[in-house]
């Protein structure tokens, strides 16, 4: 070890040199005279892609992820333009937004919430970040939409369906554009009702977590509603992969129908289980027994592969949709990466051409200016029809999807087919019932 | 100075040192310019830097001195962000009470799950602090939702009631932590030429805060209780013999490193009110063990070191994309920044878990004093006569 020898007068000198230091940015500080967090003073405007790009929706993430930079191409001006052509309000010019070129940075949430803000707060703290997107989790989304909300930006949250993101837990900074369990449960219920009769038994299965709750009790809610019997929920832990110990008390439970709330990977390994154990096959109170899926996505049934044949479920947007915004998106994505996108991947492009057409319609980035151009928007041609941006939950309200496994599929990507587009009127709710408060907007600074 | 030994006064002014300049160490790239990717000096991560040393430093106290390896200690960091922010719901948006709280709640729960986990030892004691822990996590996941936010945390809300507060901002927004008026956010910024320094306040918070924990660490390790405690690391069965029962000067260990978790983890919710459930799974826990064996184990400073390098590796690595990666090698021929790219990007952004695990390996194999013992072999090579000094504060190898 060094010898340093101590003295006062060391000591007092180091002292004062590191006082000028702390004294110095009172001096120098760069002008703090900016009108709200992050306002963009160059040439360009940079966004933040918050997503998993580890973990259990590793997968969902990186389809957002090329979804971001499609967009990001397009606001600049490159590629065909996708859903620009489409969209009723033509704002936007292909010249970047407000006329800054788009420049964006990407982060790992990890599917955990303290991840997904340390990402999200290092977009805002050292890369100047505007608007942050992304999440493909509620939890997630919800902890980031928080965050965004105390720091003075715009929240776009990408797939997070739980009824809390734009319900208990809305923030005025924060913008959905996915549907949720509420508008899953409405749009299923009568097609439920229609194939499979009116006296049937539920059981539930509900991945033990914010999202399963809500969606467990939309869909009770609604198919109670027309007449069907709850007999059971089960919670199952999150991190459960085999779950034949769950599927075998229901063949006693005399139920006649299994609702499986779970998503992704446990959906996946549920559904599978169940199949095996042969519950599609059986015969319960003189009905086939059936099994319902309340959230779909593509990458599930992948993963699901044969045993998500003719399996209800409802889905925000899929890429055989015929109307030309969703024409428009397929084939530019398609082009440049060679298949259809994910419905992760339309809600995160659609939620960035949103908040760019926003701060255009605005005339500026600052929050409580996009907030108060996206509130109550009403737009078309982005592929779910027209749509209403609902000002007081910020909430996007749109036609929903009924879709079923299909029977014959053609290619990997062709594995749903939509059985039903549920008008918006059908979905619609009070925007009081699930409690919350929205605040007012934050620009921060 | 302050009742410690020479050498352990300079360690500390060292790291006063360290903490007092890191917005200027940490932000050593001009703004804009292509290295500016690898700066740290942004608030956030500082604090988290400032965090992550005191959660370490606690662990050592455990870890290092008594050999206890406990996988399940973000259980208390857990539990004390959990109690920071409830204290933020219910009293007041100030720090301080939210902070002693998240102490003395960590500290019970250290007490209880010590009191079990502490009648064994090595692998057992790890498998029990790693089911508690898990057991921890769980249950704030599902069960306990009312109490912690379940998966989406434990949030602040508009209508809490903040006894000693308010409620809402006269804006209509959530008021944030702060001392007495002093906003932990708040920052400001110093341009020197191209370069943009922060300062942040919350920052300057957590760095005093830790100089503390350094400190205490200090008095710990060289006090005749720290002695006990590497006493019951290298034979806990001769201590047994001379009649001496080593079960309550664990269990203090264990409390205490839990209490300093528990600092951590209310630091944390002041820095940013919100607890989630993740902070207790046993990759956290994983986590700060990875940062003592990193930074080097039973020595002063490494855990610090360990929890800089982990946590930067974490927000930095990560934050390199392909695009990134793409600007770097733009000045090479085409096939060859491809190549470029593709091998670098192996080792960053999503992968940079492979980074770490390549260093951790690396550290292990080579340095299994960790980087403490880095330093000394290169100061070492400096200075070969020095020999008395090195040996005696030699770090002991994790076993």
């Amino acid at each position: 070890m060094s010898k340093t020898n101590l003295t006062r007068r060391g000591v007092l000198k180091s002292g004062a040199v590191a006082g000028a230091g702390v004294a110095l940015p009172t001096i120098f500080t760069a002008s703090s005279a900016a009108a709200y967090t992050n306002e963009p003073t160059g040439g360009s405007v940079t966004l933040g892609f918050n997503v998993p790009q580890t973990g259990p929706y590793a997968d969902e993430g990186a389809d957002e992820l090329r979804a971001y930079e499609l967009a990001v191409e397009h606001l600049n001006g490159g590629g065909d333009g996708g859903m620009l052509n489409t969209f009723s309000s033509k704002a936007l010019q292909g010249n970047g937004i407000l006329g800054k070129k788009v420049e964006f940075v990407t982060g790992d949430t990890q599917t955990k919430s303290d991840a997904a803000r340390a990402s999200a707060k290092s977009m805002i703290e050292k890369d100047g970040a505007v608007m942050i997107t992304g999440g493909s989790s509620s939890g997630v989304a919800v902890a980031v939409q928080a965050l965004c909300q105390e720091a003075g930006v715009i929240f776009m949250a990408g797939l997070t369906h739980s009824n809390d993101t734009t319900g208990k837990d809305k923030r005025s900074n924060g913008f959905r554009h996915f549907f949720n369990s509420y508008m899953s449960g409405a749009a299923l219920a009568p097609i439920l009702a229609n194939n499979y009769g009116k006296d049937r038994k539920a059981y539930h299965l509900t991945a033990d977590y914010n999202w399963g709750y809500t969606t467990e009790e939309a869909v009770r809610t609604s198919t109670e509603a027309m007449g069907w019997e709850t007999v059971a929920a089960v919670k199952t832990p999150l991190t459960q992969t085999d779950f034949s110990s769950y599927i075998a008390p229901v063949l006693q439970s005399g139920a006649d129908v299994l609702v499986l709330n779970h998503y992704g990977g446990n959906m996946v390994n549920s559904l599978t289980n169940a199949v095996q154990f042969g519950l599609r096959e059986k015969q319960i109170n003189g009905h086939n027994f059936e099994i319902i899926v309340p959230l779909f996505s593509r990458l599930m049934a992948r993963g699901a592969g044969e045993n998500i044949k003719g399996i209800f479920g409802s889905a925000n947007w899929h890429w055989s949709l015929q109307d030309e915004g969703s024409k428009a998106f397929v084939k530019s994505f398609g082009t440049k990466y060679g298949f259809p996108p994910s419905q992760a991947a339309h809600t995160c492009y659609v939620q960035t051409l949103l908040y760019a057409d926003a701060c255009e319609r605005a005339g500026t980035f600052n929050p409580c200016g996009v907030v108060e151009a996206l509130e109550d928007f009403e737009f078309d041609g982005l592929g779910n029809g027209k749509t209403l941006y609902r000002g007081s939950d910020h909430q996007c309200f749109k036609d929903v999807l009924v879709v079923k496994g299909k029977e014959n599929p053609t290619s990997e990507f062709d594995l749903l087919e939509i059985v039903e587009v549920t008008p918006r009127g059908q979905v619609e709710y009070d925007a009081s019932i699930f409690g919350g408060e929205l605040g007012s907007c934050n620009a921060g600074a | 100075m302050f009742g410690l030994e020479k050498k352990d006064a300079n360690l500390l002014l060292f790291v006063a040192a360290l903490a007092i300049f890191a917005p200027f160490i940490l932000n050593p790239f001009p703004e804009g310019s292509a290295m500016a990717q690898f700066n740290a000096g942004y608030p956030d991560l500082m604090q988290r830097f400032a965090i992550f040393g005191i959660f370490a430093i606690g662990f050592n106290i455990l870890f290092g001195l008594t050999g206890y390896l406990s996988f399940g200690h973000a259980a208390f960091l857990g539990v004390g962000s959990y109690a920071a922010v409830w204290m933020f719901k219910l009293l007041s948006m100030n720090v301080i009470p939210a902070i002693i709280l998240a102490v003395i709640i960590s500290g019970l729960f250290a007490l209880v799950i010590g009191y079990v986990s502490l009648r064994r030892s090595g692998i057992y004691f790890s498998i029990l602090t790693l089911a508690f822990a898990q057991m921890c996590f769980a249950l704030a996941y599902s069960v306990l939702t009312p109490i912690t936010g379940g998966e989406t945390g434990l949030q602040l809300a508009l209508d809490d009631p903040r006894i000693l507060g308010v409620s809402q901002t006269p804006e209509g927004n959530i008021p944030v932590p702060g001392l007495f008026g002093l906003e932990m956010r708040e920052s400001f910024e110093m341009a020197v030429g191209p370069w943009v320094f922060t300062f942040n306040i919350g920052y300057y918070f957590c760095a005093i805060i830790m100089l503390l924990s350094f400190y205490l660490a200090i008095r710990i390790f060289r006090s005749p209780f720290g002695m006990m405690l590497r006493a019951i690391k290298s034979n806990q069965q001769r201590l047994n013999y001379t009649g001496l029962n080593p079960r309550p000067y664990t269990l203090a260990a264990f409390v205490i490193s839990g209490m300093y978790a528990g600092l951590a983890g209310g630091l944390m919710a002041s820095m940013d009110p919100l607890a989630g459930a993740e902070r207790m799974q046993w990759t956290a826990s994983g986590e700060v063990v990875l940062m003592t064996i990193l930074g080097g184990v039973g020595t002063l400073i490494g855990p610090v070191l360990g929890a800089g390098l982990l946590k930067y590796m974490e927000n930095i690595l990560s934050k390199i994309n392909k695009g990134v990666l793409e600007g770097w090698f733009s000045f090479m021929p085409d096939g060859m920044s491809d190549t470029f790219v593709f091998l670098t990007n192996l080792f960053v952004g999503k992968q940079w878990h492979i980074t770490t695990g390549v260093i951790f390996m690396l550290v292990i194999i080579f340095l299994p004093g960790g980087l403490v013992e880095l330093g000394k072999r290169i100061s070492g090579m400096f200075r070969k006569k020095d020999d008395d000094n090195t040996k005696s504060a030699k770090a002991e190898p994790a076993e």
